[in-house]
């Protein structure tokens, strides 16, 4: 009974955080009503045995989420984030695809065909997780981490401001980088 | 296989962390009482943080306008909060409040939640310098991260498991600290890095005129600055079983020695504090990414390779 009692403390707590998104007039309060109902996935996986996944869900998620704000606050209309507004891009629209996405995949839950369970659960579901990924898995993790970085690198190459031609010269070959900042590491 | 603790035990958790946060600060009091001649008695040094703690309890609180109260005031419990949540799953020789399988990585998540209460606190007084004070935190917090977490990774690989009590466990014989050197001299770095403490205080740098903490008094800023204290003990703490063997050791029992190992490690921390300056940020930020993650990458490898081959 008490996970019962926990579920539906949690499932509760996801939707009104979800809710509360679009209710406030804040980026900042948005943003960590978000963190609020991803913590609370985080807590029901804990809740279905996944200790590993349920735990990374709440370190990922607010390592996220932090980052979020300050990139929200950053391109948003009011740039200091410091005075109310509210998310005037399309908030109905939003909220309609939303709630019919949620309705969704709620009815398909309730409607769907389970299948009955085959097997026990492994008694040790994160060593479980990590052979899955590491095995059968391995060239999709491959390569889904090979396009991530790349992404990654793409990224800080066309955003970055000075690269090394700049501070090492044209031939890469000036003994002291040449920094706006001096300092670190090489000096 | 460790025991489970009694209940009782995790209403003792947060006092007896305060009491170590209050020893801790009035240590570092007298260290740096010491420093100045002429500066105040040992006595008075040592009872400073108690008094200003006391200070801070009966202060009046400060308000700003167009405030975000509710944010603020969720990041600032938040901070002694994780760290509470944190030490949890540390063991005091054999016992811990919790041994969950995947300690490792709550202990990790709930320094985090810390992580994010910085700049919430920030965020709330509606001030320009606390919010910077936040941001810092922030945009630091990843170069203190990646090596924190690699170093903490280490261990587990080095135990293959990330269960605390299997980590002591693996360490029968042999410390950690001895075949991983590197990721412990990581995570030492890291732990004032993710208290925001000593060398690495700008989030509360004077600079800023006291960055996040800069709009609060009273009871506000005594959670702030306790919970940053507490925060580091719970780091210095979770040092001990990673790779200081948690209890082993001859003669006295498991909880004394974990709570020697714990005092030596943040004696260690307070000490090396007093003989740096705080650190420029950029020139820390630049060694974390160049220097620690490869640093720890290499560790973690050759501790992947041992273990295959064991």
């Amino acid at each position: 009974m008490p996970e019962n009692t926990v579920f539906w403390v949690l499932a509760a707590l996801a939707v009104g955080g979800g809710v509360m998104v679009f209710r406030f007039d804040s980026m900042a309060r948005a943003t960590y009503a978000l963190l609020l109902s991803l913590l609370c996935v985080g807590g029901m996986v804990i809740l279905l045995g996944l200790d590993y996944l349920g735990v990374v869900i709440v370190l990922m998620m607010t390592i996220e989420m932090a980052i979020m704000a300050v990139f929200m606050v950053m391109y948003m209309m009011n740039p200091a984030g410091l005075m109310p507004m509210s998310m005037q891009h399309n908030k109905k629209g939003a909220a309609v695809v939303c709630t019919g996405v949620f309705l969704l995949m709620a009815s398909g839950i309730v409607l769907a065909p389970w299948p009955p369970r085959a097997g026990t659960a492994d008694d040790d579901p994160t060593k479980a997780l990590g052979e899955s990924l590491m095995g059968p898995q391995m060239l999709t993790m491959m390569t889904l981490g090979f396009a991530l970085f790349a992404t990654i690198v793409a990224t800080v190459l066309l955003a970055t401001h000075r690269g090394r031609y700049d501070r090492l010269g044209d031939d890469l070959r000036a003994r002291r980088a040449d920094d706006p900042v001096p300092g670190g590491v090489g000096r | 296989m460790p025991e489970a603790a009694p209940l009782w035990a995790a209403l003792v958790l947060p006092v007896a962390l305060c009491l170590a946060a209050v020893a801790a600060a009035a240590f570092d009091a007298v260290l740096g009482g010491d420093a100045r001649r002429g500066g105040p008695g040992v006595l008075a040094a040592a009872t400073a943080p108690v008094r200003e703690g006391l200070r801070l309890l009966a202060q009046q609180r400060r308000t700003t306008p167009s405030a975000d109260v509710a944010l603020g005031r969720i990041g600032l419990g938040l901070v002694p909060v994780a760290a509470v949540l944190a030490a949890a799953v540390v063991p005091w020789g054999g016992v811990s409040v919790a041994d969950p399988v995947v300690g490792i990585v709550w202990f990790n998540a709930m320094e985090v939640l810390a992580w994010a209460a910085v700049w919430l606190a920030g965020w709330g007084p509606n001030s320009a310098l606390s919010l910077i004070g936040g941001y810092r935190f922030l945009a630091q917090g990843l170069a203190y991260e990646l090596p924190h977490m690699l170093a903490l990774t280490i261990a587990g690989l080095g135990a293959e498991s990330l269960r605390v009590s299997e980590v002591v466990g693996a360490q029968q014989g042999l410390w950690f600290v001895v075949w991983m050197p590197a990721a412990f001299a990581v995570y030492l770095l890291s732990a004032p890095a993710m208290s925001f403490w000593g060398p690495f205080g700008h989030p509360l740098g004077r600079d800023v005129a006291g960055g996040a903490a800069a709009e609060y008094s009273g009871v506000d800023r005594l959670l702030l600055l306790g919970g940053r204290w507490l925060l580091l003990v719970a780091t210095a703490a979770f040092s001990v079983p990673l790779f200081l063997g948690g209890g082993q050791g001859p003669l006295l029992p498991g909880w004394a020695w974990t709570l020697l190992k714990t005092a030596a490690v943040l004696a260690a921390l307070i000490v090396v504090r007093r003989m740096l300056p705080v650190l420029r940020m950029e020139r820390y930020m630049e060694f974390a990414w160049m220097v620690l993650v490869p640093l720890a990458l290499l560790q973690a490898l050759f501790v992947a390779i041992v273990v295959l081959n064991r």
